[in-house]
C-alpha cells in the first residue's frame, strides 16, 4: 500500500520525489545516530547480563524514537527554508508546493524508509527455505510483521502531517501528541509475540491519527461522504 | 561531471570516460560538467592483455572515464531569467538524473545478488597488482593503498593523454579509440554477461542464437551511441554499458582496494575539475573555447537534444545561444566524474567517437538538460554493488548507500545550479555513500538485527 501511495501521489512531481528521498535520508541519519548510541551502550556494558541487555534495548528503542522526532523537526525547519527559496524563484510568487503537501511527502519518506529497513531483510529471507520460527516462535511472524510495518508506515505519514501542522501553528500539544503516540506504538511492540497487545492499539492509534490528519488537511465528513458516493 | 546542457558549446566533446575495462587505458576523465565531458574513453582495450595472454580475467575494463560535464549556462544577457529557469527546471533535471542512476544501480544489484560469477574472485586486474591475501592487516592495507596509487596514476596518465590529444586536435585518434572501446564493451562484456546469466538460470541457448542476439545488440548499440538514435534507446545503452563496467570492476577489484580507490577517485575528481590546471577542467575549457561538444559516447544526457547532424564547431556567433546537443549523446552533467581510465585494464584506449555535435542549431524548443559523465554512473554503481555483494547486513546497507548516493547527487545538482559551472559529481555522493556504508554495516546492522529478533519496532 505504501508503495501504491508513492506511485499515485508522488511519482508525478519531481519536487515531491526529492522531498521524499530527503525525508528518507533524514530518517536514516536518525537511525544511524541512535544505533551508534545503542552500540556504545552495549559495548560499555556487560554482555552476559540478559536483563541489562533487554533494558538497554528498550532504552535504545525509546531513544531512537525521540531522535526520529527530533529529525522530523529538523527536516521541517529545512523545508520551511526551502519553501521560501521556492517562492522567491517561482514566477507568480507562490510556491509550487504547499507545506501540507511537503508534510505528507516527508511523512511518506520517513515511513517508507523505516518500513523498508524493518521488512526487507525479512522478505529476502522469505525467499529462501522456510525455516522461520522453527525454534518455536510464533507462526504468524511474517503476517504480523507485514501488518505492523504497514501500520507503521501509515502512522509515519500521518505523524508527518500532524507534526508539520503543529509546528506551523505553534501548537505544542500537537507535537507532544505525536511524540507520545510514537512512543506508545513502539512500546506496544514490546508486547510481541503477544500480538494482540501490539497490533490492536497500533491500528486504533492509526485510525485516530488518520482522522485527525484528514480533518487538519481540510477534509470533513461531508467531503468524505461525497467522495464515497462518487458525487462530483 | 555534471553540466548543464544549456550552453553546451563545449559540451560537444563528450569524452565520457567510460570506465571501460578495455585493455585500452583510457585516462579517466573526470566528469566534466560543462562542456568538457571529456570522459576519458577509458576504454582500455584488452587487446594487449589478451595478446599477452595475460592470465587476468578477460574483463578488460575499458575505463571510460565518465565525465559528467555540465554545460555552464553562458547566457549573460538573460542571466536572471536563465537563473530562474535553471532553478525551475532544477527539480525536473534532478529526477531526470535520478532515474538512470537508479536503473543502473538496480541492474547492478540484481546481477550481483543473483549471478554468482561476479562475486567470485578470479584474479585481478593488471592495474592492481598487489594481492590482498596477505595475513596481516597492515600488509593488506599497504597493498590496497599501493593498488590505489597505481590505479589513480594510470587514470591520471590517461586523462592527461586524452586532454593532450584533444588539445592538439587529434580527433581521429580519439574517435577511433572510443569506437574501439565501446566495441569491445558492447560485444565482449555483453557476451560474458549473457553467458553468466544464462548459466545461473540454467537456460540453454545455442551459439547461432547467441551470435544473432549479441550481434544485434552490439550493432544497434554502436549506432545509437556514436551516431544518431532515439534518445531513450541511447540512454538505455549507456546505462547498460555503465552497469557492465561497474560489474567488471566489482569483480576484479580486491576488497579494500575498491574502497580506497573509490575514496581516492573522488578526491582526484574534485581536484581535476576544480583546480585551474586540472586536466578535466582544461578539457572542458578547451571544448568550450572551440565550441565543440564533448564526445557523446562518454556522457549521458538527460534532455532531448535535437540531433542535427554532423558535429560542427560552434561558431562564436552562437556563443550566446543554447547549444543543443545530441541529447542522446551527452548525458552530461556538470558533475564530472573522473572518468578514470578504468581502462586501466587495457592498454589501448579507444577514443570515443565524438558524437556529431548537433547542438549548433538553435532550437526553438530547447530542452535544457543536465549531463552526467558515464564514469559517475559507473562509480556509483560500483559502490552500491560492492555494498550489495560484501555487506553482511545485506539489503539494509544497500538501501542506505542508495539513498546516500541520491542525496549526494541532489546536493551536487543544487551546487551546480548555484555555481553554474562544471562540477565534480563524485565527491559528495561517494563520501556520503562510503560513510553510510561503513556505519550501516557496523552500527545499524546489529541494532536492527536485535530489534528484528525481538520483533520490536522503532
Amino acid at each position: 500500500p505504501a508503495f501504491g501511495l508513492f506511485i499515485f501521489t508522488i511519482a508525478r512531481d519531481p519536487l515531491r520525489i526529492i522531498i521524499l528521498i530527503a525525508g528518507a535520508f533524514f530518517w536514516l541519519v536518525s537511525l544511524l545516530l541512535s544505533s551508534l548510541i545503542w552500540f556504545i551502550a552495549v559495548k560499555a556494558s556487560d554482555p552476559q547480563d540478559e536483563r541489562l541487555q533487554k533494558g538497554l534495548l528498550i532504552f535504545g528503542v525509546m531513544f531512537s524514537v525521540l531522535l526520529q522526532e527530533a529529525f522530523r523537526f529538523l527536516y521541517y525547519k529545512l523545508l520551511r527554508k526551502a519553501i521560501e527559496g521556492l517562492v522567491a524563484l517561482s514566477e507568480d510568487g507562490c510556491s509550487p508546493i504547499s507545506i501540507q503537501q511537503m508534510a505528507y511527502v516527508a511523512g511518506v519518506g520517513f515511513g517508507l524508509m523505516s518500513g523498508a529497513f524493518s521488512m526487507i531483510n525479512l522478505l529476502a529471507d522469505a525467499l529462501g527455505p522456510g525455516t522461520v520460527g522453527i525454534h518455536g516462535d510464533s507462526q504468524l511472524y511474517f503476517l504480523t510483521s507485514a501488518f505492523m510495518t504497514m501500520v507503521l508506515i501509515f502512522l509515519h505519514t500521518f505523524w508527518g502531517i500532524l507534526f508539520f501542522h503543529g509546528c506551523e501553528h505553534r501548537r505544542w500539544w500537537e507535537i507532544a501528541a505525536v511524540i507520545i503516540m510514537h512512543l506508545t506504538v513502539s512500546g506496544s511492540s514490546f508486547c510481541n509475540p503477544l500480538y494482540v497487545g501490539s497490533l490492536v492499539p497500533s491500528y486504533l492509534l492509526m485510525a485516530a491519527a488518520a482522522a485527525w490528519a484528514y480533518l487538519l488537511s481540510g477534509g470533513s465528513a461531508q467531503n468524505l461522504r461525497r467522495f464515497l458516493l462518487c458525487k462530483c | 561531471m555534471i553540466t548543464f546542457m544549456n550552453n553546451s558549446d563545449s559540451e560537444e566533446e563528450p569524452c565520457n570516460e567510460r570506465t571501460s575495462l578495455m585493455s585500452a587505458e583510457s585516462p579517466p576523465v573526470p566528469s566534466y560538467q560543462d562542456g568538457l565531458q571529456a570522459s576519458e574513453a577509458g576504454e582500455a582495450q584488452p587487446h594487449r592483455k589478451r595478446r599477452a595472454g595475460s592470465s587476468h580475467g578477460p574483463n578488460n575494463i575499458a575505463g571510460g572515464e565518465m565525465s559528467g560535464s555540465g554545460v555552464p549556462v553562458r547566457e549573460s544577457a538573460l542571466e536572471n531569467e536563465e537563473e530562474e529557469l535553471t532553478l525551475k527546471y532544477g527539480a525536473k533535471h534532478v529526477i531526470m538524473l535520478f532515474v538512470p542512476v537508479t536503473l543502473c544501480m538496480i541492474v547492478v544489484v540484481a546481477t550481483i545478488k543473483s549471478v554468482r560469477f561476479y562475486t567470485e574472485k578470479n584474479g585481478q586486474l593488471i592495474y592492481t597488482p598487489f594481492s590482498e591475501d596477505t595475513p596481516s592487516v597492515g600488509q593488506r592495507l599497504l597493498n590496497s593503498v599501493l593498488n590505489t596509487i597505481i590505479m589513480i596514476s594510470v587514470i591520471i596518465v590517461m586523462t592527461v593523454f586524452l586532454v593532450l590529444l584533444y588539445k592538439y586536435r587529434c580527433y581521429k585518434f580519439i574517435h577511433g579509440w572510443l569506437i574501439l572501446s565501446s566495441l569491445m564493451l558492447l560485444f565482449l562484456f555483453t557476451y560474458i554477461y549473457l553467458g553468466e546469466v544464462l548459466k545461473t538460470y540454467n537456460v540453454a541457448m545455442d551459439y547461432p542464437t547467441l551470435f544473432i542476439v549479441i550481434w544485434n545488440f552490439g550493432a544497434v548499440g554502436m549506432i545509437c551511441i556514436h551516431w544518431k538514435g532515439p534518445l531513450q534507446l541511447q540512454q538505455a545503452y549507456l546505462i547498460m554499458i555503465s552497469a557492465l563496467m561497474a560489474l567488471v570492476f566489482i569483480k576484479y577489484l580486491p576488497e579494500w582496494s575498491a574502497w580506497v580507490i573509490l575514496g581516492a577517485i573522488s578526491i582526484y575528481d574534485l581536484m581535476a575539475v576544480l583546480c585551474p590546471k586540472g586536466p578535466l577542467r582544461m578539457l572542458v575549457e578547451t571544448a568550450q573555447e572551440r565550441n565543440e561538444p564533448i564526445f557523446p559516447a562518454l556522457i549521458y544526457s538527460s534532455a532531448m537534444m535535437w540531433t542535427v547532424g554532423m558535429a560542427k564547431p560552434v561558431t562564436a556567433a552562437r556563443g550566446q545561444s543554447q547549444q543543443t546537443w545530441d541529447a542522446a549523446e551527452d548525458g552530461r552533467e556538470h558533475l564530472r566524474s573522473p572518468s578514470h581510465a578504468e581502462s586501466q585494464m587495457s592498454e589501448t584506449r579507444s577514443p570515443v567517437p565524438t558524437r556529431p555535435v548537433t547542438s549548433l542549431e538553435e532550437l526553438e524548443e530547447e530542452e535544457r538538460g543536465v549531463k552526467l559523465g558515464l564514469g559517475d554512473f559507473i562509480f556509483y554503481s560500483v559502490l552500491v554493488g560492492k555494498a550489495a555483494a560484501t555487506a553482511s547486513g545485506d539489503w539494509n546497507t544497500t538501501l542506505a548507500c542508495f539513498v546516500a548516493i541520491l542525496i549526494g547527487l541532489c546536493l551536487t545538482l543544487l551546487l551546480l545550479a548555484v555555481f553554474k559551472k562544471a562540477l565534480p559529481a563524485l565527491p559528495i555522493s561517494i563520501t556520503f555513500g562510503l560513510i553510510f556504508y561503513f556505519s550501516t554495516d557496523n552500527l545499524v546492522r546489529p541494532f536492527m538485527d536485535t530489534l528484528a529478533s525481538h520483533q520490536l519496532y522503532i
